[in-house]
């Protein structure tokens, strides 16, 4: 945190987009790991996901933002059962 | 309710005041949820929106936790918002209470002062707004319907003042101010509208082009800066409270401070009470004067800052102290206007005894003759140097 002397009256946050820049996924149990040769970039994980955890470029999907998931596995149980390209492992192996 | 003025003058209930005063001051958002003994306010209030008398979008709620969170967000989108409630009703805003002082948003809200369940109850006592007196809301007490009146117009000022920046609470007693009749001076709308100015908050929600956010959260490394920032925001409000009551007083003739001493000046004994009770007080000391008797009275009219030192001035060569709180904080150790008017005193060298009295809980009447007893005793610890009881329940 900046000066601490001249913190913004009443904790207003005095632009938007912030949340991007506090970084979140520090306390994740589970994490998503992507095969993508099964992958169909059908992105139901990129609609699901509630923390916009999911990177999409070029309609393709192409990993996670781990700065920001949480480990919640929606994404995985979202993801079609035909496909299953997404698997939830253990943060700690 | 018809307002009949002549040459500035009408009779008027507390809570038609309060209404008409609201009505002067035509807020951007009114959010409230009626409950006794504050019905009229709300009722009244919005008989004005229905009659297009002011421009307020007034905001029907399912509760007052609504009322309060509706304040809130109104307020955060940059408007002049007010409320009114009582008792439960202060109660369900309670949470919301410190979100309005933390994020520091000017709302205005008046308390019609009455008990808390249980027993239930709807007759006046502090319970209520004793209970949020650490809510981070500035508050002031009003003895009648003039100076509850007086007391919103001013109440927009404090809160939107720039070193201030926090909510406000008016008090009246329920019932007995809220109800009652009294003959008071109005202020002329265009002179209202001038004394309270137009308000622009530093940021709006509804600002798209420049956009903010209001309560994120904050971890070890800031809240408690964030609290030292509104603790010195609430501090220097007093200051604010004691320039805006001179202001107010020289446009309109009726001066307000932080406290009102009444015959206090050569007093040997004092009661310090706060609210309509102190009406009843003054005319016990009128006729205890004319006895002989060196009584006084102190009535603080800010409570929330609590002005210490200037109360410790006030009282510093009174013998004995009696102060009467229409509440108990259940401490096992007499109200919070004893605890804290006691504790101011520990400053001075030479301190007077200090006894608590609770009193008139539920709506019991206070009278003369209490009064009278309370002195008298007061007398006798003063001749003995003696507290037989230090806390007590009167009234009874």
């Amino acid at each position: 945190m900046q000066d601490k002397k001249n913190l913004p009256i009443g904790g207003v946050i005095t632009k938007g987009g912030t949340a991007h820049e506090y970084v979140t996924g520090g306390w994740k149990k589970l994490r998503p790991v992507l095969d993508k040769g099964k992958c169909t970039n059908c992105l139901i994980c990129w609609v699901m996901c509630p923390d916009s955890a999911v990177i999409v470029e070029d309609g393709k999907m192409i990993g996670f933002d781990m700065e920001h998931c949480k480990g919640c596995g929606i994404c995985a149980e979202e993801c079609p059962d035909k496909v299953k390209a997404i698997k939830m492992e253990e943060e700690a192996d | 309710m018809a307002i009949t003025m002549t040459k500035g003058q009408a009779g008027l209930t507390g809570n038609s005041a309060i209404a008409y005063a609201m009505k002067q001051i035509n807020p951007d958002v009114c959010a409230a949820y009626p409950i006794t003994p504050s019905t009229q306010i709300v009722e009244e209030f919005s008989s004005y929106v229905a009659d297009g008398a002011v421009d307020t979008e007034f905001i029907t709620v399912e509760s007052e936790h609504s009322a309060m969170s509706a304040c809130i967000g109104a307020s955060a989108a940059g408007a002049r918002v007010m409320t009114a409630t009582s008792s439960q009703g202060l109660a369900l805003m309670w949470e919301m209470l410190y979100i309005a002082s933390g994020m520091r948003l000017p709302i205005v809200l008046t308390n019609v002062n009455r008990a808390l369940s249980a027993p239930i109850n709807i007759h006046c006592d502090h319970s209520d707004s004793m209970g949020a007196r650490d809510s981070g809301w500035i508050q002031l007490y009003s003895e009648t319907v003039q100076e509850a009146y007086d007391n919103l117009l001013q109440a927009v000022r404090i809160a939107e003042h720039k070193d201030v920046l926090l909510p406000v609470m008016v008090c009246l007693d329920g019932f007995i101010t809220s109800h009652a009749i009294e003959n008071i001076s109005l202020i002329d709308d265009a002179e209202v509208r001038e004394f309270i100015g137009e308000y622009r908050a530093e940021h709006s929600l509804l600002d798209t082009d420049n956009p903010v956010t209001y309560g994120a959260m904050t971890l070890p490394d800031t809240y408690i800066e964030f609290k030292l920032q509104q603790s010195e925001a609430i501090a220097r409000a007093k200051d604010v409270v004691s320039e805006i009551g001179k202001e107010f007083g020289k446009k309109f003739g009726r001066e307000y401070g932080l406290m009102e001493k009444y015959r206090l000046d050569d007093a040997e004994v004092a009661i310090v009470i706060l609210s309509s009770a102190a009406g009843t007080t003054k005319v016990t000391v009128d006729e205890l004067r004319k006895a002989g008797k060196k009584v006084g009275i102190l009535r603080p009219r800010l409570f929330r800052p609590f002005p210490f030192r200037e109360i410790a001035d006030a009282l510093k060569n009174v013998k004995v102290v009696a102060v009467l709180d229409r509440v108990d904080s259940m401490n096992g150790f007499g109200g919070p206007l004893f605890n804290e008017v006691r504790s101011a005193l520990y400053e001075l060298e030479k301190r007077p005894k200090v006894i608590s009295r609770v009193f008139g809980l539920g709506g019991r009447d206070y009278t003369v003759k209490d009064a009278v007893q309370v002195f008298n005793e007061l007398v006798k610890v003063a001749e003995t140097g003696k507290v037989e009881m230090l806390t007590k329940y009167i009234t009874l």
